[in-house]
């Protein structure tokens, strides 16, 4: 993998960091008049989300990390592992609990997602923005209420749990914002 | 290729206070009877400080059939220097310097210094002047408090509780440790200055001049760069620095006359240089001529102009004070 110097980073760049690969965030040149000069950087770890300060003498130089974003069509969960495939190459890939994250349950078979892979092994899952699902359980709403106001809880067929208007119905079909878990609208079979 | 950028950096506004701030500059400076000058900005000497990286370029035509290398001043220091020793009395310069490698929010690799000269001044009486003049552009535009003056030592104490003086390596980096700040891979077991100009932009600057000027005095001798040496334990360099708002706004020196002791400060950083692996730089015999034959005592101050106009502008980048930064150069 290349090596950067500190007058190629950038946010976005991703780097090595004591066996970690993280992402710079912010890239800040501090120097006295007179004195050393720094690359001060903010980096996330693209493991953990977590972001943390870094300094780096000005020209000194970062491992690159081999880190890319791919598309992949989510299979099946066995349960410990989910499953992925490249489509182009029907090559399959497994992740991990630690990199499905929270997508677990929006994933829907043969849905596409963006997979973060990290030496070619996924290091974190983002389910699609928005997905489409049938709701398999929610209270009897209010018959003739269609202002949306108030809303109930509703279990979809991958478990998730989004709060409803009261006039959806078991059974229906409802389009659903992955980033916010919100409800977005009905969508006719 | 990137779509052309043609627009200026900076709004019409703060071209206007730009313009307004360098007429009161030299408004300032008239009526103290300081004169105005203007040196080569190209020299076939350069400065020899490792940390100030010069741009190099190559002069070709009457006098030099194969080419000769000129180097872009990094401040107008030298040449000034050489008036002062030539019997010019006060001068002022504003010029238009050159710094390879730095850009950034606060740098922009060529830059405006206002850089002046007062015979017969020492640090601490120049910088009554600087802060009568920094004091008189900001009015009405930056809220400041009474100035403070604390010497190099008694910034460390306050600040780190530790004497920058004495301490060695293993004492800064603990105490940067301690504090949060990260220590960056390779930095010199055999020097001290890299670690405190870490703490220093890392922990103490931030915290500095929040509202009001501070000026710094009286750094260690291996930061002395052309200032004298004044009494002490160990002797310090007569030098001093401005900080408004966290932003380091100007340098001064009670100014080393001693060709012999310049000669020295220049060779020992070309050695720095040597060791680090980096070009040596030509040594300016016109100025150490200049200093054997006669510097008058006094004191001088180059002072960020761009990083004034952000200041008084109320901006956080020079490429906001900047016709057309670097990016747009």
């Amino acid at each position: 993998m290349a090596t950067y110097s500190t007058n190629e980073f950038k946010s976005g760049l991703k780097i090595m960091l004591d066996g970690d690969p993280y992402a710079i965030v912010e890239n800040e040149f501090v120097k006295p008049g007179k004195g050393q000069a720094f690359n001060r950087v903010k980096v996330r770890n693209l493991k953990t989300g977590r972001v943390i300060e870094r300094t780096f003498k000005s020209g000194d130089t970062a491992e690159g990390a081999d880190v890319v974003d791919v598309e992949l069509q989510y299979l099946y969960s066995d349960g410990e592992y989910w499953h992925f495939m490249d489509q182009q190459s029907y090559e399959q890939l497994t992740a991990d609990a630690a990199a499905v994250g929270d997508a677990a349950k929006w994933l829907k078979e043969e849905a596409i997602c963006q997979v973060t892979l990290w030496n070619g092994v996924p290091l974190n899952v983002a389910a699609p923005n928005f997905v489409i699902m049938t709701i398999v359980e929610t209270d009897p709403g209010l018959r003739g209420d269609t202002s949306g106001g108030g809303g109930k809880p509703a279990t979809l067929e991958t478990g998730a749990v989004v709060r409803v208007p009261l006039f959806v119905q078991s059974g229906e079909v409802i389009k659903v914002d992955t980033r916010t878990g919100e409800y977005v609208s009905r969508v006719k079979e | 290729m990137e779509r052309p950028t043609w627009r200026p950096g900076a709004d019409l506004a703060t071209l206007r206070l730009r313009a307004g701030l360098l007429t009161r500059v030299r408004a300032f400076f008239a009526a103290r009877g300081v004169l105005e000058v203007e040196t080569p900005m190209l020299s076939v000497a350069a400065v020899t400080e490792p940390n100030l990286a010069s741009f190099g370029t190559v002069y070709s035509g009457p006098g030099s059939r194969h080419g000769r290398t000129l180097y872009l001043h990094t401040s107008p220091e030298f040449p000034m220097k050489r008036l002062l020793a030539a019997g010019s009395g006060c001068i002022y310069q504003i010029a238009r310097v050159f710094r390879d490698g730095e850009a950034g929010r606060r740098h922009n690799p060529e830059f405006t210094l206002l850089e002046w000269y007062r015979v017969g001044f020492d640090h601490h009486r120049l910088m009554d002047e600087v802060t009568e003049l920094v004091t008189a552009l900001l009015a009405g535009r930056l809220p400041l408090a009474q100035p403070e003056r604390l010497s190099y030592r008694e910034l460390f104490q306050r600040h780190l509780d530790l004497n920058p003086h004495r301490a060695s390596v293993a004492e800064l980096a603990a105490r940067a440790e301690t504090q949060g700040v990260s220590i960056p891979p390779g930095m010199p077991t055999d020097r001290t200055d890299p670690w405190l100009d870490l703490l220093l932009t890392h922990y103490i600057e931030p915290r500095l001049g929040a509202g009001r000027l501070t000026f710094v005095y009286d750094y260690p001798a291996s930061q002395a760069a052309l200032a004298r040496l004044g009494p002490g334990d160990p002797p310090v360099g007569e030098r001093f620095e401005l900080y408004v708002n966290g932003v380091e706004l100007a340098n001064g020196f009670h100014e080393l006359g001693n060709a012999a002791e310049q000669r020295r400060r220049f060779e020992a950083e070309n050695a720095t240089r040597r060791g680090l692996g980096w070009p040596l730089m030509p040594v300016d015999e016109n100025l150490l001529a200049a200093l054997a034959a006669g510097l008058p005592d006094c004191a001088g101050v180059a002072l960020g102009f761009d990083r004034l106009v952000m200041l008084a502008a109320g901006k956080t980048t020079l490429a906001e004070v900047l016709a057309f930064p670097f990016e747009r150069a």
